[in-house]
Protein backbone atom coordinates (compact mmCIF):
# COMPACT_ATOMS: atom_id res chain seq x y z
CA UNK A 1 0.00 0.00 0.00
CA UNK A 2 1.61 3.60 -1.04
CA UNK A 3 2.08 5.54 1.63
CA UNK A 4 -0.59 8.34 0.20
CA UNK A 5 -3.12 4.76 0.51
CA UNK A 6 -1.95 4.18 3.95
CA UNK A 7 -2.44 8.06 4.92
CA UNK A 8 -5.64 7.49 3.84
CA UNK A 9 -6.82 4.70 5.41
CA UNK A 10 -5.46 6.52 8.43
CA UNK A 11 -8.75 7.91 10.37
CA UNK A 12 -10.57 4.81 9.66
CA UNK A 13 -7.35 2.84 11.43
CA UNK A 14 -7.01 4.93 14.61
CA UNK A 15 -10.77 5.49 15.05
CA UNK A 16 -10.99 1.18 15.04
CA UNK A 17 -7.20 1.33 17.45
CA UNK A 18 -8.99 3.50 19.49
CA UNK A 19 -12.67 1.90 19.64
CA UNK A 20 -9.70 -1.24 20.77
CA UNK A 21 -8.27 0.92 23.57
CA UNK A 22 -11.54 1.21 25.04
CA UNK A 23 -12.38 -1.91 24.46
CA UNK A 24 -9.06 -2.89 26.53
CA UNK A 25 -9.58 -0.31 29.38
CA UNK A 26 -9.43 -1.91 32.16
CA UNK A 27 -6.15 -3.58 31.14
CA UNK A 28 -4.79 -0.25 30.19
CA UNK A 29 -5.58 1.25 33.78
CA UNK A 30 -3.23 -1.68 35.00
CA UNK A 31 -0.57 -1.33 32.52
CA UNK A 32 -0.63 2.62 33.96
CA UNK A 33 -0.66 1.21 37.74
CA UNK A 34 2.69 -0.76 36.35
CA UNK A 35 4.40 2.23 35.13
CA UNK A 36 4.01 4.47 37.97
CA UNK A 37 7.93 3.70 39.14
CA UNK A 38 8.57 7.28 38.58
CA UNK A 39 6.28 8.29 41.46
CA UNK A 40 8.08 5.84 43.64
CA UNK A 41 11.35 7.12 42.55
CA UNK A 42 9.90 10.53 43.35
CA UNK A 43 9.40 9.55 46.88
CA UNK A 44 12.89 7.86 47.17
CA UNK A 45 14.69 10.84 45.45
CA UNK A 46 12.94 13.54 47.40
CA UNK A 47 13.19 12.21 50.92
CA UNK A 48 17.47 11.86 49.48
CA UNK A 49 17.17 15.19 48.92
CA UNK A 50 15.61 16.53 51.87
CA UNK A 51 19.40 16.19 53.18
CA UNK A 52 20.76 18.75 50.93
CA UNK A 53 21.37 18.60 47.01
CA UNK A 54 22.14 16.19 44.77
CA UNK A 55 24.10 17.63 41.87
CA UNK A 56 21.79 20.43 40.58
CA UNK A 57 19.22 18.14 42.38
CA UNK A 58 16.63 19.77 45.05
CA UNK A 59 13.54 18.71 46.07
CA UNK A 60 11.63 20.51 43.69
CA UNK A 61 13.58 19.56 40.97
CA UNK A 62 13.34 15.74 41.46
CA UNK A 63 9.49 16.23 41.67
CA UNK A 64 9.72 18.16 38.75
CA UNK A 65 12.12 15.89 36.58
CA UNK A 66 9.52 12.31 37.56
CA UNK A 67 6.49 14.00 37.26
CA UNK A 68 7.62 14.74 34.07
CA UNK A 69 9.10 11.10 33.65
CA UNK A 70 5.98 10.09 34.19
CA UNK A 71 4.19 12.35 31.64
CA UNK A 72 6.75 10.86 28.76
CA UNK A 73 6.38 7.23 29.90
CA UNK A 74 2.63 7.49 29.43
CA UNK A 75 3.24 9.30 25.98
CA UNK A 76 5.69 6.76 24.48
CA UNK A 77 5.25 3.60 26.23
CA UNK A 78 4.59 0.87 23.17
CA UNK A 79 4.28 -3.15 23.50
CA UNK A 80 3.66 -4.28 20.03
CA UNK A 81 6.69 -6.88 20.68
CA UNK A 82 4.43 -8.84 23.07
CA UNK A 83 1.51 -8.72 20.50
CA UNK A 84 4.02 -9.32 17.32
CA UNK A 85 5.90 -12.51 18.72
CA UNK A 86 2.27 -13.62 19.96
CA UNK A 87 1.37 -13.32 16.45
CA UNK A 88 4.53 -14.98 14.54
CA UNK A 89 3.98 -18.02 17.17
CA UNK A 90 0.62 -19.28 16.73
CA UNK A 91 0.76 -17.65 12.96
CA UNK A 92 -2.26 -15.25 13.07
CA UNK A 93 0.28 -12.48 12.10
CA UNK A 94 -0.73 -14.18 8.53
CA UNK A 95 -4.33 -11.84 9.33
CA UNK A 96 -2.14 -9.15 8.56
CA UNK A 97 -0.30 -9.95 5.94
CA UNK A 98 -3.37 -10.86 3.43
CA UNK A 99 -4.26 -6.90 3.96
CA UNK A 100 -2.76 -4.76 1.34
CA UNK A 101 -1.35 -2.37 4.29
CA UNK A 102 1.93 -3.11 5.26
CA UNK A 103 1.49 -5.05 9.12
CA UNK A 104 3.99 -2.18 10.88
CA UNK A 105 1.85 0.03 10.04
CA UNK A 106 -1.18 -1.63 11.52
CA UNK A 107 0.61 -2.11 14.41
CA UNK A 108 1.87 1.53 14.54
CA UNK A 109 -1.64 3.21 14.33
CA UNK A 110 -2.94 0.72 17.26
CA UNK A 111 -0.58 2.22 19.68
CA UNK A 112 -1.17 5.41 17.88
CA UNK A 113 -4.90 4.97 18.78
CA UNK A 114 -4.33 4.33 22.32
CA UNK A 115 -2.57 7.66 22.92
CA UNK A 116 -5.82 9.28 24.05
CA UNK A 117 -6.06 6.98 26.95
CA UNK A 118 -2.66 7.57 27.91
CA UNK A 119 -3.25 11.59 28.01
CA UNK A 120 -6.10 11.23 30.40
CA UNK A 121 -3.69 9.87 32.95
CA UNK A 122 -1.14 12.40 32.11
CA UNK A 123 -2.96 15.47 32.31
CA UNK A 124 -2.97 15.56 35.93
CA UNK A 125 0.56 14.46 36.17
CA UNK A 126 0.86 17.58 34.49
CA UNK A 127 -1.18 19.80 36.39
CA UNK A 128 0.58 18.11 39.92
CA UNK A 129 3.68 19.69 38.38
CA UNK A 130 2.84 22.46 38.23
CA UNK A 131 0.27 22.82 41.34
CA UNK A 132 3.21 21.60 43.24
CA UNK A 133 6.72 23.18 41.69
CA UNK A 134 5.49 26.06 39.97
CA UNK A 135 6.06 27.19 36.53
CA UNK A 136 9.35 27.32 37.34
CA UNK A 137 9.62 23.59 37.14
CA UNK A 138 9.32 23.29 33.02
CA UNK A 139 10.98 25.22 30.54
CA UNK A 140 9.28 28.52 29.53
CA UNK A 141 11.56 28.92 26.14
CA UNK A 142 8.78 28.34 22.98
CA UNK A 143 11.91 26.89 20.74
CA UNK A 144 12.25 24.56 24.07
CA UNK A 145 8.79 23.41 23.56
CA UNK A 146 9.09 22.90 19.77
CA UNK A 147 12.90 20.57 21.00
CA UNK A 148 10.35 18.97 23.34
CA UNK A 149 7.56 17.92 20.25
CA UNK A 150 10.94 17.17 18.57
CA UNK A 151 12.04 14.82 20.88
CA UNK A 152 9.67 13.14 22.39
CA UNK A 153 8.21 11.89 18.67
CA UNK A 154 11.57 11.08 18.14
CA UNK A 155 11.33 8.91 21.18
CA UNK A 156 8.03 7.63 20.42
CA UNK A 157 9.31 6.64 17.12
CA UNK A 158 12.32 5.13 18.67
CA UNK A 159 11.00 2.64 21.06
CA UNK A 160 8.31 1.97 18.46
CA UNK A 161 10.94 0.44 16.52
CA UNK A 162 13.15 -1.24 19.14
CA UNK A 163 9.43 -2.98 19.72
CA UNK A 164 9.80 -3.98 16.11
CA UNK A 165 13.21 -5.21 16.04
CA UNK A 166 12.73 -7.48 19.13
CA UNK A 167 9.33 -8.51 17.76
CA UNK A 168 10.73 -9.69 14.05
CA UNK A 169 13.46 -11.42 16.48
CA UNK A 170 10.39 -14.14 16.98
CA UNK A 171 10.97 -15.03 13.31
CA UNK A 172 14.44 -16.55 14.12
CA UNK A 173 13.85 -17.88 17.71
CA UNK A 174 11.23 -19.50 19.78
CA UNK A 175 10.27 -16.46 21.81
CA UNK A 176 11.73 -12.93 21.68
CA UNK A 177 10.67 -11.73 24.78
CA UNK A 178 13.52 -12.37 26.78
CA UNK A 179 15.28 -9.93 24.37
CA UNK A 180 13.21 -7.27 25.21
CA UNK A 181 13.71 -8.15 29.27
CA UNK A 182 17.42 -7.69 28.50
CA UNK A 183 16.54 -4.36 26.90
CA UNK A 184 14.58 -3.08 29.29
CA UNK A 185 17.00 -3.84 32.07
CA UNK A 186 19.59 -1.13 30.25
CA UNK A 187 16.47 0.86 29.44
CA UNK A 188 15.67 1.28 33.38
CA UNK A 189 18.69 1.81 34.83
CA UNK A 190 20.26 4.07 31.47
CA UNK A 191 17.31 5.88 29.85
CA UNK A 192 16.82 8.39 32.97
CA UNK A 193 13.84 6.51 34.02
CA UNK A 194 15.12 5.79 37.88
CA UNK A 195 18.14 7.83 37.88
CA UNK A 196 18.71 11.47 36.24
CA UNK A 197 21.48 11.07 33.10
CA UNK A 198 23.45 13.57 34.84
CA UNK A 199 23.94 11.94 38.15
CA UNK A 200 25.87 8.81 36.86
CA UNK A 201 29.28 9.85 36.93
CA UNK A 202 31.24 11.49 34.07
CA UNK A 203 33.04 8.52 32.71
CA UNK A 204 29.72 5.93 32.60
CA UNK A 205 27.47 9.65 31.51
CA UNK A 206 29.76 9.72 28.32
CA UNK A 207 28.83 5.97 27.28
CA UNK A 208 25.09 6.82 28.34
CA UNK A 209 25.22 10.02 25.79
CA UNK A 210 26.31 7.59 23.05
CA UNK A 211 23.92 4.45 23.99
CA UNK A 212 20.14 4.61 22.38
CA UNK A 213 18.22 4.27 26.24
CA UNK A 214 18.31 7.88 27.10
CA UNK A 215 16.64 9.21 23.79
CA UNK A 216 13.63 6.84 24.79
CA UNK A 217 12.90 9.03 28.22
CA UNK A 218 15.96 10.95 29.38
CA UNK A 219 16.37 13.91 26.50
CA UNK A 220 12.40 15.07 26.55
CA UNK A 221 12.12 14.94 30.19
CA UNK A 222 15.67 16.65 29.95
CA UNK A 223 14.03 19.16 27.77
CA UNK A 224 10.77 19.59 29.27
CA UNK A 225 12.46 20.25 33.02
CA UNK A 226 14.83 22.58 31.16
CA UNK A 227 17.95 20.99 32.18
CA UNK A 228 19.48 21.01 28.54
CA UNK A 229 18.99 23.75 26.53
CA UNK A 230 20.69 25.66 23.00
CA UNK A 231 23.88 23.47 21.07
CA UNK A 232 23.67 20.94 23.67
CA UNK A 233 20.14 20.13 22.82
CA UNK A 234 20.44 20.10 18.77
CA UNK A 235 23.38 17.32 19.17
CA UNK A 236 21.82 15.34 21.58
CA UNK A 237 18.26 15.82 19.09
CA UNK A 238 20.53 14.76 16.04
CA UNK A 239 21.91 11.63 17.95
CA UNK A 240 18.28 10.67 19.14
CA UNK A 241 17.35 10.63 15.27
CA UNK A 242 20.55 9.17 14.24
CA UNK A 243 19.59 5.99 16.44
CA UNK A 244 16.08 6.32 14.93
CA UNK A 245 17.53 5.99 11.34
CA UNK A 246 19.70 2.96 12.39
CA UNK A 247 16.78 1.61 14.19
CA UNK A 248 14.34 2.24 11.29
CA UNK A 249 17.23 -0.02 9.08
CA UNK A 250 17.80 -2.41 11.45
CA UNK A 251 13.91 -3.07 11.55
CA UNK A 252 13.56 -2.90 7.50
CA UNK A 253 16.41 -5.86 7.66
CA UNK A 254 15.35 -8.18 10.41
CA UNK A 255 11.37 -8.03 9.23
CA UNK A 256 12.22 -8.68 5.47
CA UNK A 257 14.70 -11.86 6.70
CA UNK A 258 12.59 -12.53 9.06
CA UNK A 259 9.38 -12.96 6.95
CA UNK A 260 10.64 -15.26 4.86
CA UNK A 261 11.14 -17.61 8.19
CA UNK A 262 7.30 -17.20 8.77
CA UNK A 263 5.83 -20.57 8.93
CA UNK A 264 2.27 -19.58 9.48
CA UNK A 265 1.41 -22.41 11.94
CA UNK A 266 -1.48 -23.61 13.45
CA UNK A 267 -3.82 -24.38 10.51
CA UNK B 1 -5.88 -17.68 -13.25
CA UNK B 2 -3.58 -20.01 -10.96
CA UNK B 3 -0.50 -21.23 -12.68
CA UNK B 4 1.56 -23.79 -10.18
CA UNK B 5 5.12 -25.24 -11.51
CA UNK B 6 7.06 -27.72 -9.56
CA UNK B 7 6.02 -25.76 -6.50
CA UNK B 8 8.15 -26.96 -3.57
CA UNK B 9 7.76 -26.33 0.29
CA UNK B 10 10.34 -27.72 2.64
CA UNK B 11 10.56 -27.25 6.42
CA UNK B 12 13.10 -27.60 8.54
CA UNK B 13 11.81 -29.02 11.94
CA UNK B 14 13.54 -29.87 15.23
CA UNK B 15 13.02 -33.57 16.78
CA UNK B 16 13.94 -34.10 20.56
CA UNK B 17 12.92 -37.47 22.69
CA UNK B 18 10.54 -36.61 25.85
CA UNK B 19 12.33 -37.08 29.28
CA UNK B 20 14.82 -35.01 31.42
CA UNK B 21 18.26 -36.57 29.61
CA UNK B 22 16.95 -35.58 25.98
CA UNK B 23 15.73 -31.99 26.72
CA UNK B 24 19.74 -31.53 28.22
CA UNK B 25 21.44 -33.29 24.96
CA UNK B 26 19.18 -30.54 22.76
CA UNK B 27 20.53 -27.76 24.82
CA UNK B 28 23.92 -28.75 22.98
CA UNK B 29 22.99 -30.95 19.90
CA UNK B 30 19.42 -30.03 18.42
CA UNK B 31 18.71 -32.83 15.89
CA UNK B 32 17.09 -31.34 12.81
CA UNK B 33 14.85 -33.00 10.03
CA UNK B 34 14.01 -31.71 6.35
CA UNK B 35 9.63 -32.34 6.12
CA UNK B 36 8.58 -31.92 2.23
CA UNK B 37 5.32 -30.55 2.86
CA UNK B 38 4.53 -29.90 -0.72
CA UNK B 39 7.23 -31.90 -2.65
CA UNK B 40 7.13 -30.76 -6.88
CA UNK B 41 3.15 -30.18 -7.44
CA UNK B 42 1.75 -28.99 -10.79
CA UNK B 43 -1.79 -27.59 -11.69
CA UNK B 44 -3.62 -24.61 -13.10
CA UNK B 45 -6.76 -23.44 -12.42
CA UNK B 46 -8.93 -21.42 -15.11
CA UNK B 47 -10.86 -18.21 -14.10
CA UNK B 48 -14.17 -19.19 -12.38
CA UNK B 49 -13.25 -22.13 -12.19
CA UNK B 50 -14.69 -23.77 -8.55
CA UNK B 51 -11.72 -26.38 -7.44
CA UNK B 52 -11.73 -28.89 -4.43
CA UNK B 53 -8.31 -29.30 -2.86
CA UNK B 54 -8.12 -32.78 -1.22
CA UNK B 55 -5.69 -34.61 0.45
CA UNK B 56 -5.32 -36.31 4.57
CA UNK B 57 -3.94 -34.27 7.38
CA UNK B 58 0.18 -33.43 6.70
CA UNK B 59 -0.98 -33.36 2.93
CA UNK B 60 0.06 -30.51 2.54
CA UNK B 61 -3.03 -28.78 1.44
CA UNK B 62 -2.92 -25.74 3.61
CA UNK B 63 0.68 -24.95 2.92
CA UNK B 64 -0.13 -24.97 -0.64
CA UNK B 65 -3.21 -22.54 0.20
CA UNK B 66 -0.79 -20.25 2.15
CA UNK B 67 1.98 -20.27 -0.50
CA UNK B 68 -0.45 -18.68 -3.28
CA UNK B 69 -1.72 -16.22 -1.26
CA UNK B 70 1.75 -15.29 -0.67
CA UNK B 71 1.94 -15.95 3.32
CA UNK B 72 4.99 -18.34 2.51
CA UNK B 73 7.83 -18.71 0.51
CA UNK B 74 8.20 -21.53 -1.82
CA UNK B 75 11.27 -23.42 -1.01
CA UNK B 76 11.38 -23.85 -4.75
CA UNK B 77 9.06 -23.62 -8.01
CA UNK B 78 6.60 -20.99 -9.87
CA UNK B 79 3.14 -19.97 -8.49
CA UNK B 80 1.26 -17.00 -9.85
CA UNK B 81 -1.88 -15.86 -9.13
CA UNK B 82 -3.67 -13.32 -11.02
CA UNK B 83 -0.36 -12.68 -13.03
CA UNK B 84 1.33 -12.30 -9.81
CA UNK B 85 4.24 -14.29 -7.67
CA UNK B 86 2.22 -14.47 -4.93
CA UNK B 87 5.38 -13.91 -2.54
CA UNK B 88 6.00 -10.10 -3.34
CA UNK B 89 2.61 -9.73 -1.70
CA UNK B 90 2.20 -6.59 -3.80
CA UNK B 91 -1.24 -4.51 -3.16
CA UNK B 92 -2.22 -5.29 -7.06
CA UNK B 93 -2.41 -9.15 -5.92
CA UNK B 94 -3.37 -9.08 -2.29
CA UNK B 95 -6.87 -6.47 -3.17
CA UNK B 96 -7.59 -9.51 -5.50
CA UNK B 97 -7.33 -12.71 -3.19
CA UNK B 98 -8.80 -13.78 0.02
CA UNK B 99 -8.19 -16.33 2.00
CA UNK B 100 -10.09 -17.85 4.50
CA UNK B 101 -8.38 -19.68 7.43
CA UNK B 102 -11.38 -21.94 9.26
CA UNK B 103 -9.20 -21.62 12.36
CA UNK B 104 -7.84 -18.04 12.78
CA UNK B 105 -10.00 -15.48 12.43
CA UNK B 106 -9.59 -11.81 11.02
CA UNK B 107 -12.68 -10.39 13.12
CA UNK B 108 -11.19 -8.25 15.52
CA UNK B 109 -12.21 -9.96 19.15
CA UNK B 110 -13.61 -7.35 21.31
CA UNK B 111 -15.49 -5.05 18.76
CA UNK B 112 -17.94 -5.76 16.54
CA UNK B 113 -17.73 -7.46 13.38
CA UNK B 114 -18.83 -4.10 11.23
CA UNK B 115 -15.73 -2.31 13.13
CA UNK B 116 -13.54 -5.03 10.84
CA UNK B 117 -15.90 -4.71 8.03
CA UNK B 118 -15.04 -0.71 8.12
CA UNK B 119 -11.32 -1.36 8.94
CA UNK B 120 -10.99 -3.18 5.70
CA UNK B 121 -13.28 -0.75 3.89
CA UNK B 122 -10.20 1.59 4.06
CA UNK B 123 -7.38 -0.78 3.74
CA UNK B 124 -8.87 -2.31 0.70
CA UNK B 125 -9.78 1.51 -0.79
CA UNK B 126 -12.98 0.22 -1.21
CA UNK B 127 -15.33 3.20 -2.34
CA UNK B 128 -18.24 4.11 0.46
CA UNK B 129 -21.02 4.15 -2.31
CA UNK B 130 -19.64 0.30 -3.63
CA UNK B 131 -18.71 -0.81 0.40
CA UNK B 132 -22.61 -0.16 0.95
CA UNK B 133 -23.72 -2.03 -1.63
CA UNK B 134 -21.26 -4.89 -0.95
CA UNK B 135 -22.39 -4.73 2.45
CA UNK B 136 -26.24 -5.24 1.70
CA UNK B 137 -25.80 -7.80 -0.44
CA UNK B 138 -23.51 -10.10 1.67
CA UNK B 139 -25.69 -9.32 4.43
CA UNK B 140 -29.04 -10.66 2.68
CA UNK B 141 -27.14 -13.58 1.57
CA UNK B 142 -25.45 -14.46 4.98
CA UNK B 143 -28.20 -13.06 6.99
CA UNK B 144 -26.34 -10.69 9.39
CA UNK B 145 -28.41 -8.59 10.23
CA UNK B 146 -27.96 -7.84 14.38
CA UNK B 147 -24.91 -10.06 13.95
CA UNK B 148 -22.31 -7.14 12.62
CA UNK B 149 -23.40 -5.36 15.70
CA UNK B 150 -22.39 -7.65 18.64
CA UNK B 151 -18.84 -7.83 19.80
CA UNK B 152 -17.26 -10.82 18.02
CA UNK B 153 -16.48 -13.06 20.99
CA UNK B 154 -20.20 -12.75 21.77
CA UNK B 155 -21.11 -15.10 18.36
CA UNK B 156 -21.20 -18.40 18.06
CA UNK B 157 -19.01 -19.84 15.53
CA UNK B 158 -21.40 -20.52 12.51
CA UNK B 159 -22.23 -16.63 13.35
CA UNK B 160 -18.24 -15.54 13.25
CA UNK B 161 -17.78 -18.25 10.39
CA UNK B 162 -20.51 -16.21 8.44
CA UNK B 163 -18.91 -12.25 9.58
CA UNK B 164 -15.14 -14.44 8.71
CA UNK B 165 -16.77 -14.78 4.85
CA UNK B 166 -18.14 -11.28 5.11
CA UNK B 167 -14.96 -9.21 6.29
CA UNK B 168 -13.17 -11.42 3.60
CA UNK B 169 -14.97 -10.54 0.65
CA UNK B 170 -15.86 -6.81 1.04
CA UNK B 171 -13.17 -6.03 -1.45
CA UNK B 172 -15.16 -8.25 -4.14
CA UNK B 173 -11.75 -10.43 -4.72
CA UNK B 174 -11.79 -12.37 -8.08
CA UNK B 175 -9.87 -15.43 -6.13
CA UNK B 176 -11.09 -17.10 -3.19
CA UNK B 177 -8.96 -19.74 -0.68
CA UNK B 178 -10.93 -21.65 1.24
CA UNK B 179 -9.36 -23.48 3.97
CA UNK B 180 -11.62 -25.49 6.25
CA UNK B 181 -14.76 -22.77 6.16
CA UNK B 182 -17.30 -25.12 7.34
CA UNK B 183 -14.89 -26.65 9.79
CA UNK B 184 -17.09 -27.06 13.29
CA UNK B 185 -20.33 -25.85 11.85
CA UNK B 186 -23.57 -27.51 12.05
CA UNK B 187 -25.27 -29.25 9.25
CA UNK B 188 -27.62 -26.59 8.64
CA UNK B 189 -24.68 -23.64 8.66
CA UNK B 190 -22.31 -25.95 6.24
CA UNK B 191 -25.07 -25.93 3.66
CA UNK B 192 -25.58 -22.00 4.14
CA UNK B 193 -22.42 -21.65 3.80
CA UNK B 194 -21.86 -23.63 0.83
CA UNK B 195 -24.53 -22.12 -1.12
CA UNK B 196 -23.11 -18.83 -0.19
CA UNK B 197 -19.94 -19.58 -1.85
CA UNK B 198 -21.40 -20.93 -4.89
CA UNK B 199 -23.59 -17.81 -5.30
CA UNK B 200 -20.73 -15.62 -4.82
CA UNK B 201 -18.81 -17.62 -7.32
CA UNK B 202 -21.72 -17.25 -10.21
CA UNK B 203 -22.57 -13.79 -9.27
CA UNK B 204 -18.80 -12.48 -9.50
CA UNK B 205 -17.23 -15.65 -11.85
CA UNK B 206 -14.33 -15.78 -8.79
CA UNK B 207 -12.02 -18.94 -8.75
CA UNK B 208 -12.36 -20.86 -5.80
CA UNK B 209 -9.79 -23.11 -4.65
CA UNK B 210 -11.10 -25.11 -1.26
CA UNK B 211 -10.00 -27.58 0.87
CA UNK B 212 -12.40 -29.42 3.63
CA UNK B 213 -13.04 -32.24 5.15
CA UNK B 214 -16.46 -32.27 4.88
CA UNK B 215 -16.93 -33.97 1.78
CA UNK B 216 -20.22 -32.51 1.45
CA UNK B 217 -18.82 -29.73 0.97
CA UNK B 218 -16.85 -30.33 -2.11
CA UNK B 219 -19.37 -32.50 -3.93
CA UNK B 220 -21.81 -29.46 -3.91
CA UNK B 221 -19.07 -27.02 -4.76
CA UNK B 222 -16.33 -28.46 -6.67
CA UNK B 223 -16.62 -30.23 -10.23
CA UNK B 224 -12.86 -30.71 -10.17
CA UNK B 225 -10.87 -31.93 -7.62
CA UNK B 226 -6.80 -32.15 -7.13
CA UNK B 227 -5.84 -34.82 -4.66
CA UNK B 228 -2.46 -34.26 -2.84
CA UNK B 229 -0.73 -36.95 -0.62
CA UNK B 230 2.31 -36.60 1.30
CA UNK B 231 3.30 -33.30 -0.64
CA UNK B 232 2.93 -35.20 -3.98
CA UNK B 233 0.05 -34.83 -6.42
CA UNK B 234 -1.94 -37.89 -6.79
CA UNK B 235 -5.19 -36.99 -9.11
CA UNK B 236 -6.15 -33.75 -10.83
CA UNK B 237 -9.59 -33.89 -12.51
CA UNK B 238 -13.30 -34.41 -12.29
CA UNK B 239 -14.55 -35.81 -9.30
CA UNK B 240 -16.94 -37.51 -10.94
CA UNK B 241 -14.52 -39.57 -12.56
CA UNK B 242 -12.42 -40.40 -9.69
CA UNK B 243 -15.47 -41.75 -8.08
CA UNK B 244 -15.59 -44.48 -11.15
CA UNK B 245 -12.09 -44.47 -11.00
CA UNK B 246 -11.82 -45.60 -7.31
CA UNK B 247 -15.17 -47.38 -6.75
CA UNK B 248 -17.00 -48.60 -9.83
CA UNK B 249 -19.91 -49.88 -7.94
CA UNK B 250 -22.55 -48.05 -7.46
CA UNK B 251 -25.17 -48.13 -4.06
CA UNK B 252 -28.65 -49.50 -4.78
CA UNK B 253 -31.03 -48.39 -1.75
CA UNK B 254 -34.75 -50.26 -1.43
CA UNK B 255 -37.55 -49.43 0.54
CA UNK B 256 -40.09 -52.30 1.39
CA UNK B 257 -43.93 -52.39 1.75
CA UNK B 258 -43.24 -55.13 3.90
CA UNK B 259 -40.66 -56.63 5.62
CA UNK B 260 -37.93 -58.37 3.81
CA UNK B 261 -35.24 -60.98 4.96
CA UNK B 262 -32.09 -60.58 4.72
CA UNK B 263 -32.00 -64.09 2.84
CA UNK B 264 -34.09 -62.12 0.06
CA UNK B 265 -31.56 -60.24 -0.73
CA UNK B 266 -28.77 -62.95 -1.19
CA UNK B 267 -28.61 -62.90 -4.99
CA UNK B 268 -28.57 -59.24 -5.64
CA UNK B 269 -25.23 -57.65 -4.81
CA UNK B 270 -23.86 -56.86 -1.54
CA UNK B 271 -25.55 -56.46 1.54
CA UNK B 272 -24.10 -53.63 3.22
CA UNK B 273 -26.97 -52.05 5.52
CA UNK B 274 -30.78 -54.10 6.10
CA UNK B 275 -32.92 -53.52 8.82
CA UNK B 276 -36.29 -55.35 7.45
CA UNK B 277 -37.89 -52.43 5.97
CA UNK B 278 -34.82 -50.57 4.59
CA UNK B 279 -31.77 -52.11 2.47
CA UNK B 280 -28.65 -50.84 0.72
CA UNK B 281 -26.50 -53.00 -1.92
CA UNK B 282 -23.84 -52.82 -3.67
CA UNK B 283 -23.78 -53.37 -6.85
CA UNK B 284 -21.46 -53.07 -9.91
CA UNK B 285 -21.99 -50.83 -11.97
CA UNK B 286 -22.98 -52.81 -15.33
CA UNK B 287 -25.05 -54.80 -13.22
CA UNK B 288 -27.48 -51.72 -11.77
CA UNK B 289 -30.08 -52.39 -14.33
CA UNK B 290 -30.48 -55.64 -14.65
CA UNK B 291 -30.69 -55.93 -10.64
CA UNK B 292 -33.20 -53.22 -10.31
CA UNK B 293 -35.23 -54.95 -13.02
CA UNK B 294 -35.41 -58.15 -10.85
CA UNK B 295 -35.70 -56.07 -7.87
CA UNK B 296 -38.93 -54.59 -8.80
CA UNK B 297 -40.05 -57.78 -10.32
CA UNK B 298 -39.83 -59.92 -7.24
CA UNK B 299 -39.55 -57.16 -4.14
CA UNK B 300 -42.35 -55.68 -2.32
CA UNK B 301 -40.18 -52.04 -3.68
CA UNK B 302 -41.99 -49.06 -2.21
CA UNK B 303 -39.22 -47.09 -3.31
CA UNK B 304 -35.88 -47.54 -4.92
CA UNK B 305 -32.89 -44.74 -5.47
CA UNK B 306 -29.09 -46.08 -7.27
CA UNK B 307 -26.45 -43.60 -5.88
CA UNK B 308 -22.42 -42.72 -6.34
CA UNK B 309 -20.81 -44.50 -3.13
CA UNK B 310 -20.35 -41.59 -0.35
CA UNK B 311 -17.30 -39.51 -1.27
CA UNK B 312 -15.66 -39.87 2.02
CA UNK B 313 -15.57 -43.92 1.27
CA UNK B 314 -13.92 -42.86 -1.83
CA UNK B 315 -11.76 -40.86 -0.14
CA UNK B 316 -10.92 -43.34 2.04
CA UNK B 317 -10.06 -45.94 -0.20
CA UNK B 318 -8.06 -43.27 -2.06
CA UNK B 319 -5.08 -42.78 0.68
CA UNK B 320 -5.09 -46.31 1.72
CA UNK B 321 -3.46 -47.17 -1.47
CA UNK B 322 -0.05 -46.91 -2.34
CA UNK B 323 0.24 -43.40 -4.69
CA UNK B 324 1.98 -46.00 -7.78
CA UNK B 325 -1.55 -47.91 -7.83
CA UNK B 326 -3.57 -44.64 -8.64
CA UNK B 327 -0.83 -43.47 -11.26
CA UNK B 328 -3.65 -43.27 -13.95
CA UNK B 329 -4.94 -40.33 -12.36
CA UNK B 330 -1.94 -38.45 -12.57
CA UNK B 331 -1.96 -34.70 -13.28
CA UNK B 332 -2.72 -33.18 -17.01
Amino acid sequence: MSVRSTLRASPTLLRVGFAGAVAYRAEMIVWVLATTMPLVMLALWTAVADGGPIGRYGRPEFIAYFLATFVVRQLTGCWVFWEMTFEVRNGTLAMRLLRPIHPLWTYAFESIAATPMRIVVCVPAAIATLLVVGRNGVTHDPVMWAAWLVSISGAWVLTLLVNFIVGSASFFVESSLKIMDLWLVFYFVLSGYLIPVDLFPPPLRHIIDWLPFRFQIGLPVEIMTGAVSGRECLVLLARQWAWVLAAFLATAATWRLGLKRFASYGG
Amino acid sequence: MIRVRALRKHYTVYEREPGLGAAVRSLFHRRTKTVAAVDGIDFDIAPGERVGFLGPNGAGKTTTLKVLAGLLHPTSGEVAVAGYEPRRRQDGFLKQITLVLGQKQQLIWDLPPSETFEMNRAVYDVPRAAYQATLRELSELLELQELVKKPARTLSLGERMKCELAAALIHRPKVLFLDEPTIGLDVSMQAIVRSFVKRYNERNGATLLLTSHYMDDVAHLCPRVIVIDRGKLVYDGALDALVTRIRPDKRVVLRFSRAVEAGDLGGFGELLQHDGGHSVLRVRKDEVNSVVGRALATLPISDLTVEDPPLEEVMSELFSRRRPAISEGAPP
